[in-house]
């Protein structure tokens, strides 16, 4: 079965870290990646880099900043394939933004 | 006669049809198919040696046949390995017992709590919706949408049919724990017999789990507790421990909670529901050892970390004789808004001669107390002052 890894993450929780801790993190993330059940992927840019976009009436209304006002922003997007939700939720706790002020968010996608 | 084998068989029933079926709209089907001809046939032909086996067969041919009627026999048969194989062999085959993977499904973390509840009681216990929903005070339509919401979310998902890694197992048995010990709390206070369903459940979890302490810990606490249910209250009015009736205790019901406990502690089992039991059991001795008691409530501070029971390790050590001590200890709590932290001060305050501050402590009780038994017995203190 396939999963999105939706991850959020606190702006800024890098800035906490030392560089030690900082390239330990990265390394977690590189190795996540690696894992061959992560079947895609996305690292986004800082939030203040989102716009967001919506339609009404035929006319395109575009505003600076994430849709939601919250405290934690998407930060970044994992699909993985395995065989069901308990894997997928270890999977989701070795993330290292879940235990750094984030949440990771797990949802089944949908089957085409 | 006939509902208790129902009752019985049905946690087993069911659950060998979800293992089978991958589904539990269509287990929850069969079974209901099945036992509708053995309600139908069982009173002239008798009951078979065997009625769980039989009731499993007829239920799986009974969801073959549905599924070949649906035609999509072709697309569908290889979600259901070894169907044709099993139907066969089944005669002389024991029915495996998938109950451990159904309970540990139904309490799935990613489900919420309420719905863990209530598809551990419509599963496993075999309780109609309308008598969970009576139990939980909500509509009989609020109950099944939490019901069919929890059931969609399992086949959504991908949760698993099956028991934890080893790795998992410890937390997800405590969650597990957690659920059929609130299926007991609620029950308590005396409407539908939870209490009592949960300690069915409990029984088929240390059954199912032999070896592990703590299901037998928990059994013994809620069977230790259920056994004192009838003397806990006077008409409306809460009767405490010192003032209860002993000879309405289950004294039968108390011999099987320690054993039980005996067993948890025999495998080693020092959590905290192997604690809990343990006070339980000292709470009901002929002379309670409150020196022990205290000191098993330090433990269990050290594994909860709760105010709550710190306050009742301190009426531990002012019934062990110190209530200067157990005073000292209340004062350092951090619990203002809760009606026991007052009506133990008043108590402890009584009992050290100062009964202006009893009294204080007393009446800010009463402010707190909602339930008319309590406000009875706090004016009932108040009065003795």
């Amino acid at each position: 079965m396939q999963y999105a890894l939706a991850i959020y993450i606190e702006p800024g929780y890098e800035d906490a870290l030392s560089d030690a801790e900082r390239d330990a993190m990265y390394a977690e993330y590189l190795a996540l990646g690696e894992d061959p059940r992560v079947v895609g992927g996305a690292r986004l840019q800082p939030v203040e880099t989102a716009t967001s976009v919506r339609v009404e009436g035929g006319r395109t209304l575009m505003t600076d900043g994430p849709f939601a006002d919250t405290k934690e922003v998407l930060g970044g997007l994992a699909l993985i394939e395995v065989t069901n939700l308990d894997e997928a939720l270890e999977l989701a706790a070795r993330v290292p933004a879940a235990r750094l002020g984030g949440v990771v968010e797990v949802r089944p996608v949908m089957p085409r | 006669m006939l509902e208790e084998v129902f009752r019985d068989e049905w946690g087993r029933v069911l659950a060998s049809l979800v293992g089978f079926l991958g589904d539990f709209d269509k287990a929850e089907e069969a079974a209901q198919e099945a036992f509708a001809i053995a309600a139908e046939r069982w009173p002239t032909s008798g009951v078979p040696a065997n009625p769980g086996a039989w009731l499993v067969t007829t239920a799986r041919n009974r969801a073959i046949d549905r599924i070949r009627r649906e035609r999509t026999l072709s697309e569908k048969i290889h979600l259901l390995p070894v169907a044709e194989t099993v139907m066969d062999e089944f005669e002389d085959t024991v029915i495996k017992d998938e109950r451990l993977e159904l309970i540990f499904t139904c309490c799935h973390p990613a489900l919420p709590l309420e719905g863990q509840v209530a598809l551990t009681l419509r599963s496993l216990g075999g309780l109609g919706t309308a008598d969970i929903a009576r139990a939980f005070l909500v509509s009989e339509e609020t109950m099944k949408r939490r019901l069919s919401r929890a059931k969609a979310k399992i086949k959504a998902t991908g949760i698993p049919f099956a028991v934890p890694d080893a790795h998992l197992l410890p937390e997800r048995l405590d969650a597990v724990l957690a659920v059929v010990y609130l299926i007991f709390n609620e029950g308590y206070s005396g409407r539908v017999d939870l209490s009592a369903e949960a300690i069915r459940l409990g029984r088929v979890l240390a059954a199912l789990m032999p070896d592990e302490p703590e299901p037998h810990g928990l059994l013994a606490l809620m069977m230790i507790h259920n056994a004192r249910r009838r003397a806990r209250f006077s008409g409306e009015d809460l009767v405490l421990l010192d003032d209860q009736d002993r000879s309405l205790w289950d004294m039968p019901q108390i011999a099987a909670g320690r054993t039980a406990l005996d067993r948890a502690i025999a495998l080693g089992g020092r959590g905290a529901y192997v604690v809990q039991a343990a006070i339980a059991s000292l709470q009901t001795a002929e002379r309670i050892d409150w020196p022990q008691v205290a000191e098993l409530y330090r433990r269990l501070v050290d594994l909860t970390g709760s105010p709550v029971v710190e306050l009742n390790r301190a009426v531990a050590v002012a019934q062990a004789g110190d209530p200067a001590a157990a005073l000292r200890a209340v004062d350092r709590l951090d619990l203002d808004g809760y009606l026991y932290l007052h009506s133990t001060r008043g108590e402890l305050l009584r009992r050290l001669g100062r009964n202006d501050e009893a009294r204080a402590a007393y009446r800010r009780a009463l402010e707190l107390a909602t339930s008319t038994p309590e406000r009875r017995f706090l004016t009932r203190r108040l009065e003795q002052l």
